[in-house]
């Protein structure tokens, strides 16, 4: 096992190298000179030269290259000039906020997402199947973003359960129920979507997991319905559940940019389109790479999961 | 002169490299073998499943380029690179007939493929000759404008096996072709198959799993185990007097109404480890008669009967 | 074409998916023409007028912009874009997962690696970098996610292709001289052509939505042109004192995305031949009973079926798999039910336990007694009691009867907790008392194997011994042995014989080869087309077949040891059990057959322990 998830470790790697090689290709599209963006129109040639030497920009892409993957694994991703603070302690603290959010959404998504597909393969064509496939349709169908706006105008403006905005109160907040009472309708409108998808992904897994044989033979044995459904049938459909978990797990983290937007929560996404709307490049890399780079490491933990429930591909 | 001859044909798969540690040797799917088949005879080639019987037969029309070894078609060396070379000289029977017919395309579009591509021929031609092989395998000109899931699977055969036939090849391979067929319709297939050897003057290589069945259509009996040849020789004697153990185990496997049930005498039914064969004969972790000779050296093949040769140490003597 | 209609409008959630995109996409595509203000026309004075207020049907925005204008406007540039969006990207993706999926090795390997990096974004990520690169504005948003979705139609393409150019037609087409090429173009695309419209009617909602995110943010469309995204983020502001500018824009997405949504639902059901037969049903935990007429009365035998009727309900036809079979076994016999592919006597051997798949599998008549209690009427939980306890199964192919992802060690303790209360450590016993009962060598290691990691006579070992789990009174074989090997299949006949005659077992053997029963079976019934058409003891059968097809079907199987020789066949194909013949449903295929046997029903008529179901048998019996 432990030789499994080194592998899988070791395997990353070449990801990683490509996702840094395409950030920054991408940003050295970028036209005009960095520095002149840095210091602004008004800076003489020789700040802008010196600048570019600092910076490396004098030198050829290849090298660049090379010279910004090393500072970015001793950790250096430059300076924000717009917050006029290391980019690295801006992303790290914004990730915090993220983690919180997204992570929340994407426990609720696949708890009830679930639930919700095995409910509905069970008692297909059923009343349950029928109520659960249209709520669905409606989860998929909604912008987050309207989501979360409609629910701001009910919960917080119109019935005034929840707070409107924000991660924590502004006067006397800060512990946790106040974190959870702010977190409760950003994490519901971001899990939306997600929810939706694997509930449809569950369903057509389940469905197909129990036309096999061996569900057949299950039965043949004796085995109670209910074993039959929430044992064997679920086990074997999670082989293909899984995999949709890691996948949506990078869509929860692209729709907290929108709800973090719309609640203005203080996370990694917002920080991104400040970020791009100030043209402050080198803090959407260092987002870019940082935010990327953890994914990888959370679909390699998609894979162990995958391993340890299928003996098929532990090699 | 041969129709076709094989000289030390075979296929290693290459397994992947790991990421710590040397490369595997790889897997010996097919270790070097040698045969030839006169024209107008069939040759069967029976074996159990990881024998190498399907990897033999798609070298053979160029679907798998193989490892080493030459393939000569009436004296002639084959290109092993390009399939449609192969085309007009030798062609295949599949086993699956559904699966090799494209669903969406009609019968007519699936028998024009070879004369357009192989041949050339103008439409007026194809069709004259479409006709003409339809009415030898008894199908009806009505189907050639319907698509293959309205066919039953012993239509869908001959349809695969009109196919072959447009290309006009001298030799035709073909895989396990009625296993996929009820006992009723394979008897017609396998007629047929007779009959149009006997018209066309074809040479057939009849890979199947079933002794029966390759008796009764075989003039030689090419038996495999594990990727080599263990036995060769006459349809006729070679269950009736096999000189191979295996192949004594496999005629005294096979149900037949009248005889008493008994498990034929073995040690195990394991394959040895394709990653890790063992040295000397392969089957002599399951052989009744194997020495200590037997798990050193691997036997060759050698004459023990009339026509008949066999890789074993110790031959059955009749 | 009009039959895809057909089903694509059957599906009503999709008609009205369609109703609804139809009345957006022409009210949008004759915005231009109708009599509305100029969508970017300021009128600071006017603004936050409510809806339904004179002049402005939906109300105006905080510039005082006419909403009803700027909504038909913004939807036409939403759309427009989401749609182009989703064909570039389904073009690009599904190129390259072609070319990938079917020339396979290295230029497969390079390529996915690269989808994979782009795929191991979260793919908003790299529409923001891609944005930022390029700078805000509705091109590059459209861009940008086009870019981001590639990827999903490369691997989901290329999955497809995969598994097609490991078919036969594709090495067919090759012998047939056809070049690469011509073997992608018209080979292999119309084979893909529908999963890439399936993939892009279920993704361009997704799309749409995408780009009215990305403007949302205020990287896409910039004013003052409008599209549904940043017209909801420039409401946003606005949202607690006038919400009803962002509702307007807000409803509209979501309709568009709802209509398409079931749209491509509708599309996808509609061309996937699976649920056009209705293959995708879930088979309840029992076989559906809708018996009409009289319940045969109860009989002696250990185990009686009585003129059982099994039928599968397809659309409106209605296929007649079991027409009214009888059947007994008593302790110890050996009974073996022989017939070829689509003869019943699976659905037969299915139909006792209540295992036939259904939908669509409906048992319609008929009886079956286990020591003379009705089974067919028995309630779900007193079947499952009786369910691999008093009555168990051996199946076909035992790679795919044995779940996967549990060690076979504990898929036979649960046949036993199934039905007994043991503690865990005594299961396990008794499961390796079954290997070793099964002769399964070195059963202390092979307890933990999980079924991948045995070969195909060894799983069928372990088939067995669950089978025997509960040391049941019948056990039912539906064709054990037909996917081993010969020598294999020795082994396990041998087996199975033992086995029973050790424990007075009555078995119900299920085969299409006559050697096999003739080695192992007393009786054998031999079915066609849904009936019995002759039964009795197997030398008696075998020897001296009384019915046509029996004889037939005898003579048509070749024997080892009878040399190079031309086989009797049968003419013609087992009849289609959706229309059978009246009288004899052989009568087409048979060289005896008189005006007499088309005529009436024939009976199962015979004396002593033999029986056939013909005018003018073979044999007097």
């Amino acid at each position: 096992m432990s030789g499994y998830i080194l592998k899988r470790l070791v395997s990353a790697i070449p990801v990683l190298l490509g996702i840094s090689i395409i950030v920054f290709l991408i940003m050295s599209l970028i036209p005009g000179d960095p520095a002149t963006a840095i210091l602004g129109s008004y800076a003489t040639p020789e700040n802008v030269e010196k600048l570019n030497r600092d910076l490396g920009l004098d030198q050829p892409l290849v090298m660049r290259y090379f010279i910004w993957l090393g500072n970015i694994l001793t950790g250096d991703f430059g300076r924000s000039y717009s917050l006029n603070r290391p980019v690295i302690d801006e992303v790290l603290e914004r990730f915090n906020a993220t983690l919180v959010l997204a992570g929340t959404a994407f426990v609720l998504c696949s708890i009830l997402g679930i639930l919700a597909g095995v409910a509905s393969a069970a008692r297909q064509y059923g009343l349950t199947d029928k109520v659960i496939t249209f709520v669905v349709l409606i989860g998929i169908s909604v912008p987050s973003f309207f989501l979360g706006m409609m629910m701001i105008l009910t919960f917080a403006v119109n019935l005034r359960w929840l707070p409107v905005s924000g991660m924590y109160a502004i006067y006397g907040g800060g512990d946790l129920p106040d974190l959870l009472n702010h977190l409760i309708m950003p994490a519901l409108a971001l899990a939306a979507v997600a929810t939706g998808v694997i509930a449809r992904l569950s369903r057509s897994a389940m469905l197909e997991v129990l036309r096999q044989d061996f569900i057949r033979t299950a039965r043949a044995k004796g085995v109670s319905e209910t074993r039959v459904i929430m044992g064997h049938a679920l086990r074997a459909a999670m082989v293909s559940i899984i995999p949709v978990l890691g996948i949506q797990a990078g869509f929860v983290l692209s729709g907290a940019v929108y709800i973090e937007i719309v609640f203005q929560w203080p996370g990694v996404g917002r920080m991104l389109v400040d970020a791009i709307l100030t043209r402050d490049l080198l803090l959407v890399q260092g987002g870019v790479v940082f935010v990327a780079a953890c994914y990888v490491l959370f679909n390699i933990a998609v894979d162990v999961a995958q391993s340890l429930l299928d003996p098929r591909i532990r090699t | 002169m041969p129709a076709l001859k094989v000289t030390g044909l075979a296929k290693t798969f290459s397994v992947k490299k790991p990421l710590f540690g040397a490369a595997m040797p790889g897997v010996h799917a097919v270790k070097p073998l040698s045969f030839a088949v006169e024209p107008g005879e069939t040759l069967g080639v029976v074996g159990e499943s990881g024998c190498g019987k399907s990897t033999l037969a798609r070298m053979l029309v160029g679907l798998l380029e193989p490892s080493e070894g030459a393939i000569e078609i009436d004296g002639r060396a084959l290109d092993t690179a390009d399939p449609a070379k192969f085309g007009r000289l030798i062609q295949y029977v599949f086993q699956d007939p559904q699966s090799s017919l494209n669903p969406r395309k009609t019968i007519r579009q699936v028998m024009e493929a070879p004369l357009k591509r192989l041949y050339y021929m103008p439409r007026r031609e194809r069709e004259a000759r479409i006709s003409e092989i339809f009415a030898s395998v008894n199908l009806r000109e009505e189907f050639l404008d319907r698509y293959p899931h309205e066919f039953s699977g012993g239509q869908a055969q001959r349809i695969g096996i009109a196919r072959a036939l447009a290309a006009a090849p001298e030799i035709i391979i073909l895989d396990e072709p009625v296993s996929a067929l009820d006992v009723s319709v394979q008897a017609q297939v396998l007629n047929l198959l007779s009959d149009l050897r006997r018209e066309f003057g074809l040479t057939y290589l009849f890979i199947t799993h079933d002794l029966a069945v390759v008796e009764a259509v075989s003039d030689r009996v090419m038996v495999l185990y594990f990727g080599s040849v263990v036995e060769i020789g006459r349809a006729r004697h070679i269950f009736a007097n096999p000189s191979h153990p295996y192949t004594q185990l496999l005629a005294g496997s096979a149900p037949v109404v009248g005889r008493p049930l008994t498990a034929p005498e073995q040690k195990g039914t394991e394959l040895p480890d394709p990653l890790n064969p063992p040295p000397g004969c392969a089957f002599a972790g399951r052989c009744p008669r194997a020495t200590e000779l037997c798990r050193t050296d691997e036997p060759i093949l050698k004459e023990t009967g009339d026509d008949q040769l066999a890789a074993c140490h110790h031959p059955l003597k009749d | 074409m009009t039959v895809f209609l057909g089903l694509l409008f059957r599906n009503r959630l999709a008609a009205i998916g369609a109703v609804v995109f139809s009345i957006i996409l022409v009210s949008v595509l004759i915005a231009p023409l109708l009599p509305l203000q100029d969508p970017d026309a300021t009128a600071t004075a006017d603004r936050f007028q409510r809806p339904f207020t004179e002049g402005h049907l939906l109300g105006t925005d905080h510039l005082g912009r006419d909403l009803l204008s700027r909504l038909l406007h913004g939807t036409r540039l939403s759309l427009g874009v989401g749609v182009l969006a989703a064909v570039a990207a389904a073009t690009i993706g599904s190129a390259v997962g072609i070319v990938a999926g079917y020339f396979g090795g290295r230029i497969d390997n390079l390529i996915m690696r690269g989808v994979d990096m782009l795929m191991a974004f979260p793919y908003i990520l790299l529409a923001l970098a891609i944005v930022a690169a390029l700078g805000p504005g509705l091109m590059n948003a459209l861009i940008a996610v086009a870019a981001v979705n590639v990827p999903f139609f490369a691997r989901n393409i290329r999955g497809v292709t995969v598994g097609l150019a490991g078919r036969e037609f594709i090495d067919a087409a090759r012998l047939a001289g056809m070049g690469h090429a011509r073997i992608i173009l018209t080979e292999l695309l119309p084979n893909v052509l529908p999963v890439i419209i399936i993939a892009m009617s279920t993704t361009v909602g997704w799309m749409i939505l995408e780009t009215a995110g990305l403007s949302f943010l205020g990287l896409g469309s910039q004013p003052p042109q409008a599209d549904l995204g940043s017209m909801l983020g420039e409401a946003r502001s606005a949202l607690i004192s006038h919400p009803h500018t962002s509702i307007v824009p807000g409803i509209m997405i979501f309709l568009i995305v709802m209509s398409i949504n079931l749209l491509g639902d509708g599309v996808r059901d509609a061309l996937d031949p699976r649920l056009r037969s209705g293959a995708l049903s879930r088979p309840r935990a029992m076989t559906l009973v809708d018996r009409k007429g009289a319940v045969p009365t109860a009989t002696t035998d250990l185990l009686a079926i009585q003129d059982l009727h099994t039928q599968f309900h397809v659309g409106r036809r209605i296929y007649r798999a079991v027409g009214g079979v009888s059947l007994s076994v008593q302790p110890g016999e050996c009974l073996g039910l022989v017939g070829e592919s689509g003869s019943g006597k699976s659905v037969t051997a299915l139909s006792v336990m209540g295992l036939v798949a259904s939908p669509p599998g409906v048992i319609a008549g008929g009886a079956v007694r286990f020591q003379g209690e009705d089974l067919i009427g028995a309630r779900y939980e007193r079947l499952r009691r009786m369910r691999g306890d008093r009555v168990a199964y051996i199946f076909q192919d035992p790679l795919s009867t044995l779940h996967p992802l549990y060690r076979v060690g504990t898929q036979l303790a649960e046949a036993i907790q199934a039905h007994h209360r043991l503690s865990r450590t005594e299961a396990r016993t008794r499961a390796l008392a079954l290997l070793k009962d099964v002769r399964i060598p070195n059963p202390e290691a092979r307890i933990d194997n999980y079924p991948h990691e045995m070969s195909g006579g060894m799983r069928q070992r372990i088939g067995i011994a669950m089978a025997l789990a509960n040391e049941p009174d019948v056990i039912i074989a539906d064709e054990p042995t037909t996917a081993l090997d010969v020598t294999v299949q020795a082994q396990i006949l041998a087996l199975l014989d033992d086995l029973r005659r050790d424990r007075g077992l009555a078995i119900i053997f299920i085969t299409h080869d006559f050697g096999v029963v003739a080695q192992l079976c007393d009786r054998i019934a031999v079915m066609y087309a849904g009936r019995i058409v002759e039964q009795g003891p197997t030398r008696a059968v075998l020897d001296a077949p009384a019915h046509p097809y029996t004889k037939r079907l005898i003579a048509c199987v070749p024997e080892l040891g009878g040399g190079q020789r031309a086989l009797a066949a049968i003419p013609g194909l087992p009849p289609v059990v959706d229309d059978l013949p009246p009288g004899c449903v052989f009568a087409p295929r048979c060289d005896k057959a008189r005006q007499g046997c088309r005529d009436g029903e024939i009976t199962l008529a015979g004396s002593g322990p033999r029986a056939v179901r013909c005018l003018y048998p073979e044999e007097v019996i």
